[in-house]
């Protein structure tokens, strides 16, 4: 069965009124002590067997946190986080010989399946013998705070492609990992990514060598599983001369009552005509009717595009988090480098988000887009926050920017905050922003021709976010489409 | 991390000469301080450049200096006329409208806004005037000069429109010198009044011009304001504009021209707080030399105020490689049912015009000039009042 | 005589997304005073090139060869001194300029002109009685006049605003790029007219276009064929004719 099929299927699975992925995995936890110090650090660093450089690294980052004052510049509220009352590294107990795929945890396999990871690649990881060829998607799945199991090293070691959990990269590929880590995301470069260069317990690594296009679309499936544990994923991706790679990335996360943190950081680095896609579906648990609960995903990404020509785009879908504070951004460093951001974001009942990017132009002739929508309902929140900055040496620079707010009901904001900075006159800003709330008479339309009412509001909906669901692979394309309407359920009537 | 840099000694003695100055009334200017580029609000327009000079009161305007201003300023024949110089009324040159009385009220407090509390703490006695229901005050022109150095002017205005009363307000300002002028308006639109508002900032080059306009708009009401910005070191406009109630009007549009190595900055905060409000803004920005300008125009809708119809619009022309220009359009918005939308644009002149203008011959210099005068001639046109169009445009020339 | 317009070798580029594509190479040309010349050739030959050269365009580098006009080097004048010294370039598809005022942009443009001419500079009496008549000859609305430059015209507006310029301009060579594109027959006449009112002994004009059609209202003195940024052809009318029945083919074997 092709994936693109079991996709759907797992989304149809999904598209019932209450959130359906709030179970527990019974697994016996390995888990640090709750609290937050310089020994939570070592002991992260010594579980993961890490080389001495990069527990210095951490400390560093540590240290530079404690220095730093959380940002409230953010249109969001929440109480305040105490960062000593949670857990900073739970790793399911692994039985010796991790590599072998005959003793990941029974249960372990279970979870994917309730998860709905497709078939294919459940039988990868329970080692069925040809599942490999039949695959186009590689999914280094992460389960809490360990890669449990990583899939398709072997076809994409042939391609001279390495993707592996980031702790395996740093003991395996140390001098890669050195050279490029921190340098788009500086470890003090905000709170929340010091906070996770001090923490983070995993993540992926790509390598993309020199000319070549990477033979699959990558993919990572996160979950977020024990009680209290942050989520601190570090994800570091490289595009070296002329390589081109697609990376997917997707969640969902158990219903709980407390809040969950989640800190991640991605870093994009693309060299002369490289090309990194990267793409998110991100329907973390949003909190009830209520309110309550939620995860808290306070997340840095950035790509530099440091060769001429090269090109780094990022498209997300924003369903779920009760908090949500993202700006995934480009520095256009490289002559003739494009940078591109589409985005959906959809709140509703109490959800919060503040997402949008920053394009820092550097080199001449540079170009970047900007498409977010933004959807909201209930009594939620949602802002749009954006940097298009031409520095003076972006000569002939362009950007172009449109963002449009759907509002679906009384009770919800939508707002757009756009810096414009321009230090050179031949580079030219074009910037567009609209709100309205969804068209009645479109509504009556659809109803008339026999829809109900939430298929009507899906399909506008889905109508209002086209240009940013085309930018998705298929894959994911048919997910969110889905995703959208499911977060919009009880908005309307 | 970038510097922003932090109050230093010198931010304070030009705080401790205000507060001093202020007779027991700087306790909230002593609270914020002065802003910093880590105040979201000043991020653009840094004040460094007044933190190391102890501010004084002016001494008042000799008379030679009062008339050789007004001859070199773009001034209307007729209406009334208020000249203020150095924050002193001067009584032989001031009249004001026949139809006006005078107001009684005092100067309501606008909080956390750095021109503001600055204006509270020193405030010197600007008109108060109350336009009488129903009758058309016609022209009054108010004319601010400053002169002096190391000085700061802090004249407060009170205008109340009352129902169905009309006014057009030239608001002109001028100087010479090294000093701050710091003006406050604060005006109430009644039912169904109209107040037109052109200002006309034409400081001294080395001066600096903190502006700050409060205006509630009753049902009906309209406040239509001009600002042309063209003067100053530094200069902020800045407005807070309030639709208190339905079916209020507002425009606040504005040019502001900038060479030198000069910053001009036009602020706005339009406050949709009744339903079926409309809002229009258009704000143009020319930039030459190292010439900076910002603009910061937000659109906040309450939750009450459905029916919004709010536009703005921004667009900057940058002349040199050392210009440059810093916006942030917002929009803020609570309600469903409106229509809201702004948009920006940052550039150069089109190649392609000026080649076309010089295919037929017309000198480059004179095509350029043509080309910048048309990007601003949509924003003038938003002035009513014809007389007051040409002076400005007049202005604009120069 | 032959020194009116006389381009030789001419060389250009242009920078396409940070790599130079050389468009003109090597192109030879002359246009005696009081003639009329076309230029056919397909899409892609250089012919829009070659008219931004000559008018003046920046975007275009002149890498070798030389375009003299009355003996003046053109190359080496500004676009304005070139319609100055009697160039006109009709434009293809003439830019928009929003908030320009059009009778504005007329009366600035004939009296630069005419300054740099030596002549009198028209006051706004002289200038709209000027414009008046011509509007009526080319059947154009005063509306026509009081909008911004070339905004909200139709295509057919347009190319009567360009002809009406080049008649208050009074060129002495006047090139035409492509101006018959999408006009109907009446527009295409009006063009037409408007370059055979100014044929006159001191009048030269360069015709591109990719049709016959228009070389039927305005019968060229000689017909050149343009293909890989080159002239590869010249002839007499007739040229126009086997072109249309048999495309371009023969002559791109004949010089391959």
């Amino acid at each position: 069965m092709p994936a693109v099929t079991e996709t759907r299927e797992t989304v149809e699975k999904l598209a019932k009124s209450s959130y359906e992925w709030g179970f527990e995995t019974d697994i016996e936890m390995d888990i640090a002590p709750k609290g937050l110090n310089e020994d939570t650090v070592r002991l992260i660093s010594q579980r993961k067997g890490e080389p001495q450089w990069m527990l210095d690294w951490r400390l560093k980052a540590f240290r530079a946190w404690l220095e730093m004052e959380e940002p409230t510049w953010a249109h969001i509220h929440y109480p305040p986080i105490d960062y000593q009352d949670a857990h900073y590294f739970a790793q399911p107990k692994k039985k010796p010989g991790p590599k072998s795929l005959e003793e990941v945890d029974p249960e372990l396999l279970r979870t994917y399946a309730k998860l709905g990871i497709p078939l294919h690649e459940q039988a990868l990881l329970a080692g069925v013998e040809g599942a490999e060829e039949r695959l186009p998607i590689a999914v280094d799945a992460v389960f809490d705070s360990v890669s449990v199991a990583t899939t398709f090293r072997k076809t994409l070691a042939e391609a001279g492609v390495i993707f592996c959990p980031i702790s395996d990269a740093i003991r395996e590929h140390p001098e890669l990992v050195q050279k490029y880590l921190g340098t788009v995301v500086p470890v003090a470069d905000n709170f929340f990514g010091a906070l996770n260069s001090a923490v983070f317990t995993d993540g992926s690594f790509v390598y993309i060598p020199e000319g070549v296009r990477c033979p699959m679309e990558l993919s990572t499936y996160f979950r977020i599983n024990a009680r209290n544990t942050g989520q601190f994923e570090r994800t570091l991706i490289i595009a070296e001369d002329r390589a081109t790679v697609s990376y997917l990335e997707g969640c969902t996360a158990p219903q709980r009552d407390e809040n969950q943190l989640h800190a991640a950081v991605v870093e994009l680095i693309a060299m002369e005509d490289a090309s990194i896609k990267y793409s998110t579906v991100q329907n973390w648990y949003p909190g009830d009717d209520e309110g309550r609960g939620g995860i808290y995903n306070f997340v840095t990404k950035r790509g530099i595009c440091r060769g001429a020509r090269s090109k780094i785009s990022w498209t997300q879908v924003e369903t779920g988090s009760a908090i949500t504070w993202k700006y995934p951004s480009c520095v256009l460093a490289g002559e003739g480098s494009v940078g591109e951001f589409y985005s959906v974001a959809v709140t509703n009942n109490h959800q919060q988000a503040d997402t949008g990017t920053k394009m820092i132009h550097l080199a001449p002739n540079t170009r970047s887009t900007i498409i977010a929508k933004t959807i909201s309902a209930g009594k939620s929140d949602s802002t749009y926050r954006g940097l298009v900055r031409m520095q003076p040496k972006a000569r002939n620079a362009r950007n172009f920017t449109q963002c449009d707010s759907l509002l679906i009901g009384d009770q919800c904001g939508a707002h757009t905050v756009p810096y414009i900075e321009s230090r050179n006159m031949t580079a030219r800003v074009e910037h567009e922003a609209t709100t309205s709330k969804i068209s009645e008479d479109e509504l009556f339309y659809c109803r008339s021709r026999g829809l109900s009412e939430e298929d009507a509001v899906g399909l506008i909906v889905n109508g209002f976010c086209r240009e940013v669901l085309k930018e998705l692979p298929m894959e994911f394309a048919v997910e969110a489409q889905k995703l959208l309407q499911i977060s919009l359920e009880g908005s309307v009537g | 991390m970038s510097g922003a840099p932090t109050v230093t000694q010198d931010a304070v003695r030009a705080l401790e000469a205000f507060i001093q100055r202020s007779a027991g009334h700087g306790a909230a200017l002593a609270e914020t301080g002065l802003p910093t580029r880590r105040v979201e609000a000043w991020r653009y327009t840094p004040l460094r450049t007044l933190a190391d000079t102890a501010w004084h009161q002016a001494a008042p305007l000799a008379s030679e200096a009062v008339s050789t201003f007004l001859d070199r300023l773009p001034l209307p024949e007729n209406g009334a006329r208020m000249v203020y110089g150095n924050g002193r009324l001067l009584e032989g040159l001031s009249a004001l409208p026949e139809v006006a009385t005078q107001g009684s009220e005092n100067i309501s407090p606008l909080k956390g806004m750095f021109s503001a509390t600055l204006n509270a703490a020193l405030g010197e006695k600007g008109l108060d005037l109350r336009i009488p229901a129903g009758t058309d005050a016609g022209l009054l022109t108010l004319i601010s000069l400053s002169d002096g150095d190391n000085v700061s002017m802090h004249l407060q205005h009170r205008i109340v429109l009352e129902d169905g009363a009309s006014l057009t307000l030239y608001d002109v300002n001028a100087g010479e010198g090294r000093y701050i002028a710091n003006p406050r308006f604060d005006i109430v639109v009644g039912k169904g009044a109209k107040l037109r508002h052109v200002k006309l900032q034409r400081e001294s080059l080395t001066g600096t011009h903190l502006a700050i306009v409060s205006a509630n708009v009753s049902e009906k009401g309209e406040y239509d304001s001009f600002t042309l910005n063209q003067g100053s070191n530094l200069a902020r406009h800045e407005a807070v504009v309030t639709l208190g109630a339905p079916h209020a009007i507002v425009h606040v549009n504005g040019v502001q021209i900038v060479d030198g190595q000069r910053l001009n900055d036009l602020t706005s905060m339009i406050h949709h707080a009744a339903p079926d409000g409309s809002s229009r803004q258009t704000v143009k920005t020319v930039l030459s030399d190292a010439g900076q300008g910002v603009f910061q125009g937000k659109i906040l809708v309450d939750r009450v105020a459905q029916k919004t119809d709010g536009y703005q619009m921004n667009q900057a022309l940058l002349l040199s490689e050392k210009a440059q220009i810093n916006s942030k359009p917002e929009l803020e918005i609570y309600a469903d049912d409106v229509k809201c939308s702004h948009g920006a644009t940052v550039g150069a002149l089109d190649d392609e015009q000026l080649f076309y203008l010089r295919s037929r011959g017309v000198p480059e210099a004179q095509a350029r000039d043509i080309l910048v005068r048309a990007f601003l001639i949509d924003a003038l046109d938003l002035v009513a009042d014809e007389a007051l169009r040409d002076l400005l445009g007049r202005s604009m020339a120069s | 005589m032959s020194d009116f317009l006389k381009i030789q070798g001419l060389q250009a580029r242009i920078d396409a997304d940070g790599t130079p594509k050389d468009i003109l190479k090597g192109l030879d040309l002359e246009v005696p005073k009081g003639e009329i010349h076309a230029i056919m050739g397909p899409n892609g030959s250089g012919k829009s090139t070659l008219s931004y050269v000559l008018a003046g365009r920046d975007d275009y580098e002149v890498t070798g060869g030389s375009a003299t006009f009355k003996g003046q080097d053109l190359l080496a004048l500004d676009p304005e001194e070139r319609a100055a010294l009697g160039l006109f370039l009709a434009f293809q598809s003439p830019v928009e300029l929003p908030g320009v005022n059009n009778a504005n942009f007329l009366r600035t443009a004939v009296n630069a002109v005419r300054r740099a001419r030596g002549e009198a500079e028209l006051d706004a009496v002289a200038f709209l009685k000027a414009v008046r008549a011509e509007t009526k000859h080319l059947s154009m609305s005063d509306d026509m006049l009081k909008r911004a430059v070339n905004v909200g015209f139709s295509g057919g507006e347009k190319k009567r605003n360009e002809v009406l310029q080049m008649r208050l301009l009074q060129p002495s060579f006047a090139i035409l790029d492509e101006t018959d594109s999408g006009l109907d027959i009446d527009a295409l006449r009006i063009v037409a007219e408007g370059v055979n009112s100014l044929r006159s002994p001191n009048f030269s004009a360069l015709v591109i276009t990719h049709h016959q059609r228009l070389l039927d209202y305005i019968v060229p003195d000689r017909v050149h064929v343009m293909a890989h940024g080159r002239i590869i052809h010249s002839g007499g009318p007739d040229i126009a004719k086997t072109l249309e029945k048999q495309g371009y083919t023969q002559f791109l074997e004949a010089a391959a």
